[in-house]
């Protein structure tokens, strides 16, 4: 049981972080690999505020302020590619995070900090069945579960949300019928920028946040968003908590060192039997370029 | 048109050469060029960034009061990002286009051992802030190190835990250099000691949860918990162990000697106990100790102008410099064989770390002794007393 709710705990920062990807995803089809620089951005900016003023406005305020950074991003950079390939988003996307990590070295310093626990403290734990677990992990868990269903109310329900769907499945077709593509993946920007720095505030006091902690955390979680297949919030999130569990079982009969090698192994033995991923669609999957 | 562009060319070229001629030989001239390589970022900073500012206010101090032999000191701080392969890359521009006498660093063991043999190849004197064994055993002849070694840390953590009563221990370790030589000496030390290791884990540096493999340390029954590592990942030991609910003691090696650690981990820091150097508890040594008057010295100037907590890796490269010092006066001159020979003659000088014995054979200079044991108390170290 202890090792299903460490798992738990791993697999909930995976899941957070993977439902980011999803969203820029969602609208122009690319992976956006500063996603986890957006966490960062979220997670710094909250601590420094958090000093004046209460924890859930430091909070509101990270996650506005990232979202207008996303904003620029998409604004200063990504509007500005004529013919948006594949190949030349991802590059952008690996050149501004790079971008962001330094301006952040610069703006923040090496140090490592961290958000102060939402409920208790470092040594807070509740107990679950015998097994215990800290509770900001619920609050992890709780955010991830909000996001998710608020986000498939929106791209389910609102026009916007649909329309950004639009964009992913056709851009051309989307624009014929009125669309704004472009207005679109500005939204899709500063939204994958608030959710990452909401997650990068709600994980911050467990994994601590440093200028260079976004690079680590993408790849867990993209690893996450790949496995989940790619643009559905909730396939992101059980395989998040898959990945997590997998580790810790992993790690109960195996020496630690291996839980990587197995963990990967997995992973490519489910996209070689389902490129879509878990609980992406296969046709979904095959209109895709990437 | 052709030939000013030639005659630019030729003037370009001759004010090169002669930059270049003037950079020449790290000894000639009216300076001496250090070399230092430090992980002033990633996730070594820890170490890094400290070691960096004191090398600076320490090369500024001497400089101001005449330099060495009569000339001003070159210091060239390097950030390696705590990357042995970047430490030696970056070594080797030191050594060979820079032409510096002496490089202090690398912060982290990984990156000395990596540069250890480049340097002594190349007759440059290196003083490694990093504490793994293995830098100054084999000696190399230009190779020395300033911080306590860890098979002293590891007879001292052995130590407490026999006062204790403290017999089955479990073990993790970061895959570091620094990690992997702990668990080395963890692992060779324990048996002679009658400590016997139930089960030693080896996590990834950059980890961010650790609760699963220390529920597997939890089911061995261990009596203590040891971790072995220098990054901000000992903060989140301390905090997994408590969420888990394990209630046995946590030992730390001297890597957590920067309270920024203890600070980071809050209330799950408390009680943790390591072995660190006497700067962490310098206000209360008692007056007449012979380091107490250097450490509040080296603690004041560092705090009054960083206007941060002192740690005990800026004080490896405070000693790396003193020693450099020390030794090159007593040489004379600016002959590595003949500093190199100074500074194993070095003997009762007084450091940030401990007092330094020198000699052929031994490049590390301090003893056991020269750690005491801390532990956390309100969020600040004091030390340890058996309760």
């Amino acid at each position: 049981m202890q090792y299903l709710l460490s798992g738990i705990t791993t697999g909930s920062i995976y899941a957070i972080v993977a439902i980011g990807f999803n969203i820029i995803y969602n609208t122009t089809g690319i992976i956006n690999f500063a996603q986890g620089e957006f966490l960062m951005l979220g997670g710094m900016i909250s601590i420094s505020l958090c000093s004046v003023m209460p924890l859930p406005l430091a909070i509101a305020l990270a996650v506005a302020v990232t979202a207008a950074v996303g904003y620029c991003i998409e604004l200063l950079f990504v509007r500005w590619i004529h013919n948006p390939t594949v190949l030349r988003m991802v590059v952008m996307t690996i050149g501004i995070s790079i971008l962001i990590r330094e301006i952040a070295l610069h703006v923040w310093d090496e140090k490592v900090r961290s958000l102060p626990y939402f409920t208790g403290n470092e040594v807070t734990s509740v107990s679950i069945l015998g097994a215990r677990i800290s509770p900001q992990i619920l609050w992890v868990l709780g955010t991830c579960a909000l996001i998710v269903v608020l986000l498939n109310l929106f791209y389910g329900r609102t026009l916007l949300g649909k329309a950004m769907r639009a964009c992913s499945a056709n851009r051309m077709a989307a624009s014929l019928c009125g669309i704004n593509a472009g207005r679109m993946v500005t939204v899709s920007f500063m939204l994958s920028a608030a959710i990452g720095a909401l997650a990068g505030c709600v994980i911050s006091p467990m994994t601590q946040t440093q200028y260079d902690c976004g690079t680590s955390l993408a790849i867990k979680g993209f690893t996450a968003a790949i496995f989940g297949g790619l643009g559905s919030s909730s396939g992101a999130v059980i395989a998040g908590l898959l990945i997590g569990v997998i580790e810790a079982v992993s790690i109960s009969v195996l020496p630690l060192a291996y839980k990587d090698a197995v963990t990967l192994t997995l992973l490519l033995l489910i996209l070689v039997v389902r490129p879509s991923g878990l609980f992406g669609s296969r046709e979904a999957g095959a209109l895709k370029e990437f | 048109m052709n030939s000013i562009k030639n005659g630019t060319a030729i003037l370009l070229a001759l004010v090169v050469s002669f930059l270049v001629m003037s950079c020449k030989g790290g000894g000639g001239g009216d300076t001496i060029k250090v070399g230092a390589l430090f992980a002033v970022t990633g996730p070594a900073s820890f170490l890094g960034s400290p070691e960096k500012k004191t090398a600076e206010m320490f090369v500024e101090e001497l400089n101001a009061n005449g330099g060495l032999l009569g000339k001003q000191i070159t210091l060239m701080v390097k950030d390696t990002g705590g990357d042995p392969a970047k430490a030696v890359a970056l070594a080797k521009q030191l050594i060979n286009e820079e032409k510096v006498f002496a490089i202090i660093g690398p912060s982290t063991s990984g990156e000395s051992l990596q540069v250890k043999d480049l340097c002594n190849d190349a007759k440059v004197i290196l003083l490694s802030c990093a504490a793994a064994e293995k830098i100054v055993n084999p000696v190399a002849r230009y190779v020395f190190n300033t911080p306590q070694k860890d098979s002293h840390a590891v007879a001292r953590i052995f130590g407490v835990m026999k006062d204790m009563g403290i017999s089955r221990v479990g073990v993790i370790s970061a895959n570091t250099g620094f990690g992997k030589a702990g668990k080395e000496q963890l692992e060779t030390i324990a048996p002679k000691s009658g400590i016997q290791i139930l089960i030693s884990e080896v996590y990834d540096k950059d980890a961010t949860d650790l609760t699963g493999v220390l529920t597997k340390v939890k089911a061995k029954n261990v009596q203590a918990i040891v971790n072995w590592s220098i990054e901000p990942i000992q903060a989140i030991v301390a905090k997994n162990i408590k969420q888990i609910g394990i209630t046995v003691p946590l030992f730390q090696s001297h890597g957590f000697g920067n309270v920024k650690y203890a600070a980071a981990a809050g209330e799950a820091g408390e009680g943790i106990i390591f072995p660190g150097g006497r700067l962490l508890v310098a206000e209360t040594l008692p007056d007449g100790h012979p380091q107490k008057e250097l450490l509040m010295n080296y603690k004041r100037n560092y705090e009054s102008r960083y206007k941060e907590d002192v740690s005990t890796f800026g004080g490896h490269a405070y000693d790396a410099l003193l020693i450099f010092k020390t030794a090159v006066e007593k040489a004379g001159t600016l002959d590595s064989e003949k500093v190199a020979q100074a500074m194993e003659g070095i003997t009762g000088l007084v450091g940030t770390a401990g007092v330094y014995n020198y000699s052929a054979d031994n490049h590390n200079g301090l003893s056991p002794d020269a750690f005491e044991i801390l532990t956390v108390k309100g969020g600040r170290f004091g030390l340890y007393t058996r309760k």
